[in-house]
Parts: C-alpha cells; sequence; structure tokens
C-alpha cells in the first residue's frame, strides 16, 4: 500500500452522471488505485499458457499478437457453439437496467461501464457486429461495434472490474448472469496472455506446489504443526494433525489462507479442536493443499486442471469422502463444476458423519460436505459441548459469501452454526443479506493492493450494511465463511468501519467447545480474555 | 438522438403503408403479400433461432440459488427459489415466465451523506412490464374473432371481460388502456432516466415505438374512425385461409396496423424480442439445484494437462522426507 490512500470522505462522493461520451468509445483511463498489475510472463510460461511477456495495463503498446483480431473472434465463436449461456446471455438482454444498482462496483464507482448490463453490452457490441445478421448489416445502429486494440483494453479494464459475484443475476428478468460473461470475457483475454498477475501466479502456485502461497511440503507441515502446538497453549489439549496419511476415512481441504492468514488462523484452530473432539479419522494433504480455485476467474480449462488434485489425492489416499472448509468460490468449484469436470467419483462412498449416523444425501455424488453443513448436523444432534457465553465479547453479524450464497444456496447452516455458539448475533438489512448478498469487492482475484481505491468502492454496499448493525446493534464482528473475504473485508472495515473485527465460523465453534481435559480458557483462540475471566489472564 | 431516429423510422413505416394504400394503391402488396412473408420469416426466424440455442450444449449446471439449498433433512428448502426437482424448477419458471419473479425483487439503491446507502422499493419496472405483457396476450386472444367463424365462446367471454366496465360505444377495453400507458410508461422511463437512457440504444426505442404505434392505431380504427369490422375480418380469414381478397371497404389505417404488425414479426426473430422464448432456456433459472446429487456431464469435456502426485512427490521429494510426511516412492 504504498500508493497514497484516498480517504473515505472522499471516496464517498460518488458521481453517478454518465459521461457525455456514449458508452461505445471504448477509451479507458487507467488511473492507478483502479485497475491490478499484469500477469509476470514466467506465471503465464509456467502454465503453458500463450504470449507471456513483460506488460503492462497502462503501457501503450500491450504487445499483442499479430492475429490478435482473429484470435479473439475465433475465440469468440468457439465459445458461443460451447456455452449455451454465453449465446444466450449474448442475444436476449432487453437493456431494462433492472442490474444497474445492483453491482457493487457501480453503486461504489459510478460509472455506467460497472453497470452490468453495460459491462455485457462491451461484449455484446463486438458479438453483434460480427456474429449477427444486424450487427452486420446495420452496425452501430443495430448495435454493432468494431472490435479494436481499445475494446480488448477496456474489456480488460471492466473484466476485472467484476467479481463474479452473480448478485445481478438474481434481479435479472432472464437470469443473465454476468459472471458467466465475465468469465468468458477473461477467457477471450487470457488467448492474447492477459491476465492479471494476483490471479495468475496463485493459480501458478497452486499448480506447482499444490496451494496459493508456493508453500513447499515441509512448509505446510511446519504451519499446521505451529497450529497444534499453539493450540495445545491455549486449551491444554495436543491434537492429531495427520497429514498425507492413507486409509483415513476423511480427506480435509481448506483454503490455504486458512493456515498462513490471519484472522485465517483462529479458523484453522476452529477446525484442529472440532476433529479433535469427536475423534474424526481424517487427514490433510499437502498435495491436494488448496480449496481455493484460481481457475474460476482465468478459464473452465484452469478450473478442471487445478481442481483434479482434490479427486485424485482422494482416490490415492484412499478415503472415503471428503470435507470442505470455509471458502467462497472454492465451493462454486465443488458444487458446480468439480463433479462434471473431475468425476465421476465413484471410488468415493455417500458421505455418512461417523458421529451422527446422518448421510449427506445433497452430496451424494460429488462426495464433499460443507464443513458448515457437518458441523451444524453434529450440533443438531448434540454431539458438541459448547459453551456460546466464551463468545460474549462478540456481537455477530453474518457476511453471506456470494459463492455459497448464489451458486449454492448455503444460507441455514452457517447461521445455525454461529446461533448455537454465540449469543448475541444481528442480521443486516434484508436486501443486504442472503441471495441478495453484496460482495466484498475483492472477490474473482482482485484483491491487491495497488487496486485498493477500486476494492474500497466496491466494498462500499458491504461496508454500509455493517455500518448500520454496528451503530445500531453494536455488532463488533463481521462473520463469515470465506478466505478471501476474511482478507478483503478485514481491510475493507478497517476503511469504513472501524472497530469491527473479521472472523470464520468455526473460530467461534473453538471459541464455544469444551474440549475433553481443557485445561480453564482464559482467553479466546486469538489469546484475547474472556469476558469474566479478564482478571484470571491478567 | 437515437429515440429520435426510432421514432422517425417508425413515422416513416406509418407513412409508407398509409400512403402505399391510400396513393399508390398498393393493397394486395400490404395486405396479402408483406403478412404472408412477415409471418414466413417470423416462423422460420424464429425456429432457427430457437433451434440454434437449443443446440448449443450446457457444459455445466449453474443455478443461481436465490433461497436455502436442499441439505439436512431439518433445514427448510427454498423449493421454488432453490430447486431441487423438475417440479420445483418448473415451480420456478412459472413463477418468471408468468410473473416477472425476478423483476419483483427489484429496489433502487440511492447514496446519501453519511455515507449512508439506502434502498427503496421500486416495483414500477414490474408493474409496467407485468402490465403491458398480460394485455398485449389479452389483446391478441381477443383478435382471434377476426380470424376464427364462428368465434370461440372463450374469445368471446375474453372481450367481455375486457369490456367489463361497459364504457362507451363501442365498448371501451380495459386493456387497450392499460397497453397505452404501461408503453408510455417504459418509454418514459428510459428517456428520464439518465442511466437507463445512457444505455438504450435505437432497437431499444424502436421496439417500443412499434409496439406504441401497433396499439394506437388499433385504438384508432376501434375508437374513433370506425373501422369496417366486417370487410376487414373478410380480410382476415382470407389471409388464414390462404385465400387472400382485399376488400375495398378497409381503409389505409387498417393497413397501417397490419403492416406495423408484420414490421413486428419480421423484426422480431432479430432483436432483443427474442428474450420471450429465451428465457425458458436460460441456464441460471431452468437448472435445478442439484449439482452434488445427481452428475451433470458436459458432452464436449476434453482431457487438460495437470499436475500429478507423482510429479509433485518427485519435485519435493527431500523436503516431504525431512517434514516427516510419507512417501510412495522411497
Amino acid at each position: 500500500m504504498a500508493e497514497k490512500q484516498p480517504k473515505p470522505e472522499d471516496l464517498a462522493q460518488v458521481d453517478y452522471r454518465p459521461p457525455k461520451k456514449g458508452w461505445m468509445d471504448p477509451h479507458v483511463d487507467f488511473r492507478k488505485g483502479t485497475y491490478c498489475y499484469s500477469a509476470l510472463a514466467k506465471n503465464i510460461e509456467y502454465l503453458g499458457m500463450p504470449n507471456p511477456r513483460d506488460w503492462q495495463p497502462f503501457d501503450a503498446d500491450w504487445k499483442l499478437p499479430p492475429n490478435w483480431k482473429q484470435i479473439i473472434l475465433d475465440g469468440m465463436k468457439d465459445r458461443l457453439e460451447k456455452y449455451r449461456s454465453f449465446r444466450l446471455f449474448m442475444d436476449i438482454c432487453v437493456r431494462c437496467g433492472a442490474c444497474a444498482d445492483k453491482c457493487h462496483f457501480y453503486v461504489g464507482s459510478g460509472d455506467p461501464k460497472n453497470m452490468p448490463v453495460l459491462r455485457a453490452e462491451l461484449i455484446r457490441s463486438v458479438y453483434r457486429r460480427y456474429f449477427t445478421p444486424a450487427g452486420k448489416a446495420f452496425g452501430a445502429l443495430a448495435g454493432g461495434r468494431e472490435l479494436t486494440e481499445d475494446v480488448i483494453k477496456e474489456w480488460f479494464y471492466y473484466f476485472y472490474q467484476c467479481t463474479e459475484c452473480r448478485r445481478c443475476s438474481v434481479f435479472c428478468p432472464y437470469g443473465i448472469d454476468q459472471a458467466e460473461i465475465t468469465m468468458i470475457g477473461r477467457e477471450l483475454l487470457n488467448l492474447l496472455g492477459l491476465n492479471i498477475n494476483w490471479v495468475i501466479e496463485p493459480a501458478a502456485n497452486c499448480f506447482r506446489t499444490g496451494n496459493h502461497l508456493g508453500i513447499q511440503p515441509h512448509g505446510f507441515a511446519d504451519s499446521i504443526g505451529f497450529a497444534v502446538d499453539e493450540l495445545e497453549e491455549i486449551t491444554g489439549v495436543r491434537v492429531e494433525a495427520p497429514i498425507n496419511r492413507k486409509g483415513a476415512e476423511v480427506l480435509f481441504v481448506t483454503p490455504s489462507a486458512d493456515y498462513f492468514g490471519t484472522p485465517h488462523y483462529y479458523t484453522l484452530l476452529g477446525y484442529l479442536q472440532l476433529f479433535h473432539e469427536i475423534g474424526l479419522d481424517y487427514t490433510w494433504s499437502a498435495f491436494a493443499g488448496e480449496g481455493g480455485n484460481f481457475g474460476l476467474f482465468t478459464s473452465h480449462e484452469m478450473i478442471k486442471r487445478l481442481n483434479n488434485k482434490i479427486y485424485a489425492e482422494a482416490k490415492r489416499l484412499g478415503v472415503k469422502w471428503i470435507i470442505g472448509g470455509e471458502c467462497g468460490h472454492m465451493w462454486r468449484v465443488i458444487h458446480q463444476y468439480m463433479d462434471t469436470m473431475n468425476g465421476p467419483a465413484n471410488f468415493l462412498e455417500v458421505p455418512k458423519s461417523p458421529i451422527t449416523g446422518t448421510v449427506f444425501e445433497n452430496a451424494k455424488s460429488t462426495k464433499m460436505v460443507h464443513i458448515t453443513e457437518f458441523t451444524s448436523d453434529l450440533i443438531r444432534n448434540g454431539k458438541l459441548k459448547l459453551d456460546p457465553t466464551r463468545n460474549d465479547h462478540w456481537n455477530v453479524t453474518f457476511h453471506d459469501s456470494c459463492n455459497p450464497a448464489r451458486a449454492m444456496g448455503l444460507f441455514e447452516e452457517p447461521r445455525y452454526v454461529i446461533k448455537n455458539t454465540c449469543r448475541n448475533f444481528h442480521e443486516m438489512p434484508e436486501n443486504t443479506i442472503r441471495e441478495q448478498t453484496f460482495c466484498c469487492g475483492s472477490g474473482a482475484g482482485l484483491g491487491t493492493d495497488e487496486n485498493f481505491e477500486m476494492r474500497m468502492r466496491g466494498g462500499l454496499p458491504r461496508a454500509n450494511a455493517v455500518k448500520h448493525v454496528h451503530e445500531t446493534k453494536g455488532v463488533n464482528v463481521l462473520s463469515c465463511i470465506c478466505a478471501i473475504d476474511k482478507a478483503n473485508l478485514s481491510t475493507l472495515m478497517e476503511y469504513w468501519v472501524p472497530g469491527v473485527e473479521v472472523a470464520g465460523i468455526h473460530e467461534f465453534v473453538g471459541n464455544a467447545l469444551v474440549m475433553k481435559g481443557e485445561k480453564e480458557r482464559t482467553t479466546d483462540l486469538r489469546g484475547t480474555p474472556l469476558r469474566g475471566k479478564e482478571a484470571a489472564h491478567a | 438522438m437515437s429515440a429520435l431516429y426510432s421514432l422517425l423510422t417508425v413515422l416513416v413505416l406509418i407513412l409508407l403503408a398509409y400512403f402505399g394504400v391510400a396513393a399508390a394503391h398498393l393493397g394486395v402488396l400490404f395486405g396479402t403479400v408483406i403478412p404472408f412473408a412477415a409471418i414466413a420469416v417470423f416462423l422460420a426466424g424464429l425456429a432457427y433461432r430457437v433451434v440454434k440455442w437449443a443446440n448449443t450444449p450446457v457444459p455445466f449446471r449453474i443455478p443461481s440459488t436465490c433461497g436455502q439449498q436442499k441439505s439436512l433433512p431439518w433445514i427448510k428448502q427454498g423449493r421454488l427459489e432453490s430447486p431441487s426437482s423438475t417440479l420445483g424448477v418448473m415451480g420456478r419458471m412459472a413463477l418468471e415466465v408468468l410473473l416477472f419473479r425476478s423483476l419483483f425483487r427489484n429496489t433502487k439503491a440511492e447514496l446519501r451523506d453519511g455515507p449512508r446507502l439506502v434502498y427503496g422499493e421500486n416495483k414500477w419496472l414490474w408493474l409496467g412490464a407485468l402490465a403491458f405483457h398480460w394485455t398485449f396476450l389479452v389483446i391478441f386472444l381477443r383478435h382471434l374473432r377476426f380470424f376464427m367463424e364462428p368465434v370461440p365462446r372463450l374469445v368471446n367471454l375474453l372481450a367481455d371481460v375486457d369490456g367489463f366496465f361497459q364504457v362507451g360505444a363501442p365498448v371501451l377495453y380495459v386493456t387497450d388502456l392499460v397497453i397505452l400507458a404501461a408503453l408510455l410508461y417504459l418509454l418514459f422511463r428510459r428517456l428520464r432516466d439518465p442511466q437507463i437512457r445512457y444505455l438504450s440504444l435505437f432497437t431499444d426505442y424502436f421496439a417500443l415505438f412499434l409496439l406504441l404505434g401497433l396499439a394506437g392505431s388499433g385504438v384508432l380504427m376501434r375508437y374513433f374512425t370506425r373501422a369496417d369490422i366486417v370487410a376487414i375480418k373478410e380480410l382476415a380469414i382470407g389471409l388464414v385461409t390462404f385465400s387472400p381478397v382485399i376488400p375495398k371497404e378497409v381503409g389505409p389505417l387498417f393497413f397501417v396496423h397490419l403492416f406495423l404488425l408484420c414490421v413486428l414479426l419480421a423484426y422480431f426473430p432479430f432483436s432483443k424480442l427474442m428474450h420471450a422464448p429465451g428465457v425458458f432456456l436460460s441456464p441460471t433459472r431452468n437448472l435445478a439445484n442439484n449439482n452434488r446429487m445427481k452428475r451433470h456431464v458436459n458432452p464436449w469435456d476434453y482431457p487438460v494437462k495437470v499436475h500429478t502426485y507423482a510429479e509433485w512427490e518427485e519435485e519435493f521429494h527431500d523436503k516431504i522426507k525431512a517434514a516427516g510426511l510419507p512417501l510412495d516412492r522411497e
């Protein structure tokens, strides 16, 4: 964050008046703070993707291949024939504008090209010009637009100003999903070697080492080992955390941020406590050590390439089924893509909780269960001894992460866990939660420092809803089930709503969980003294 | 500007038909040739587009879930907003197609000082759209009386209900008022709202002006110029029985009405009006949220380059060993 940051009161002055020039003018001003830096050549090369080279978005010359136009048009044709979604969404929009103020980037920036309808028109206009009879015959009159280098730059700017959160698709009368259009748009840009490093480096790392940060196996083992030690200090209980163990019943996969990021780390402690306490026969994997999948922000092919490890590792280790940790976009991939791309997982068994006997019928084909589904079932069956007073210092609200909300429908499970582990819980306003939840503003790979201004703009609607419950209900912690959220909401809160912390759901579980043989707990997992135990701690 | 061009285009179309018949006596062209051509284009174009969509694969099951998934038995599923069965999907689609469910969610976000974001109710677009589409359907069905002899009882019943208020002679149809009001609202909204105006294209206004012209000419004929209904019915039945006649009592205003309809029909398959059949095929709405229960198959799936465990172990062999983790190959 070397750049000078704009002040919140300045960012809050949003000008919604559309510019004088019409939207068909593609020119973009790459202003610092509103875009991400380019993908490094070494990462593109490692993944075997086209046109690795040194360039930056603010350069005049993007060093496109000489036949770039043909590549894009061929790429569009190919995808129009492969994806009904893409073809249909190019054809049926009536430009009613219902989606316009549903996008967090539009609300926060006032830039009309951030209205989902116009962001889609950026590519739709090219589709009309080159692929429809009306557009070929009448050009601009029929909404067609020439494909020029400026259009490519404009696509880059705006398709990396969309977090693929799907909120617009909830409001669209035809279900047109900008996430789908952005995904295809980014795929096309990738054909020219246009990507951002914050997406492609984690993807390359993940491909090679098994996690986004490029942590190697011994580093992975160290991180988990460190957490086990720390947990013993806090609880007095030493837990087992086996890694790459063959023959375990369950493989556990979680986003790597859980073992190297804060506040994710406290969620990791919660998982470790939980699995120990119920005596789950499970294993971590350093090879499939990443639940997140930045392929989702790159191309469908890359989703498949990165996701492949989970089933491959489950098979190698001989586990029966898989549990997945708290992560947003990971769960879009698990829920909507994994089985299709890398299944069928007929070497696994239908997930059945060894503690409660519950069969997870909803995961009978994919064989992967969300951790909040698993935990809420344990709580429902009275298998956990919980002391919610140990979370009394928290006044909680819950942020539905985009993908578990709108690509999965996971609403009640996390709430059930929170309400059983915390005594103070307040919802944010109705149209900012559940299927209408607002993105953190940094999803889909946009969480970089150089993109700070745009992230804070995009996060404004979410932050504003938190501010409301912070001021009216005294909420002091924003909980969520997404690793990108945990990273970005922390920054977002610091910027817009100081005084609100960010936490994962299993941090609350960890705090509340009464473990056999534990010592008297005086602090929570963060080392903060528990309410009423301040003296004991001192 | 695009609004003005669209208006002018529709006016030219109107004048073309009016004087084409009144001055150039091209009744056969406007009353027979063009209608047959327009219907042919409409049917062929519609079929072509829909078949093309239908033949494009759906590689992934990507419903937008707007309600609780089906998971544990004690958690109440949102059966219509996140359906996991075919029946649920049909319910969701019915709500979408008949009642514009998603549009009903519409709100208006407003950023006030503070900053404070507030979200207001905003059902006008939903109401206007619903009013237009339903009245259009009723009016279309009412028009069947011009094409059928004897007129089916249901069509007469519909007309009776529509004319329920028994105002004026001929009786005023409520739908005639509503469709004009709805179209004018949709036009007004497009022109008034700076954002919508900014993104609107020529084609957006064209569709509205065309429909306004169509409805307006119909209203003129029924309530003001009192067109010769018997003659018009003769012409209409001639068209549907493929034995066209052009009775000379049919005035030029009718040809304007018919011509605008023909333009609408011929324009339909090439335009955004294809949203009507398209909504049925939308993969974020017409697929069940049963992803983890039932595997979806991608017909064009292909093998990709992956990083295998063996490659991983080979690269990090010593480090895995040093960390005390198990190895497949010592």
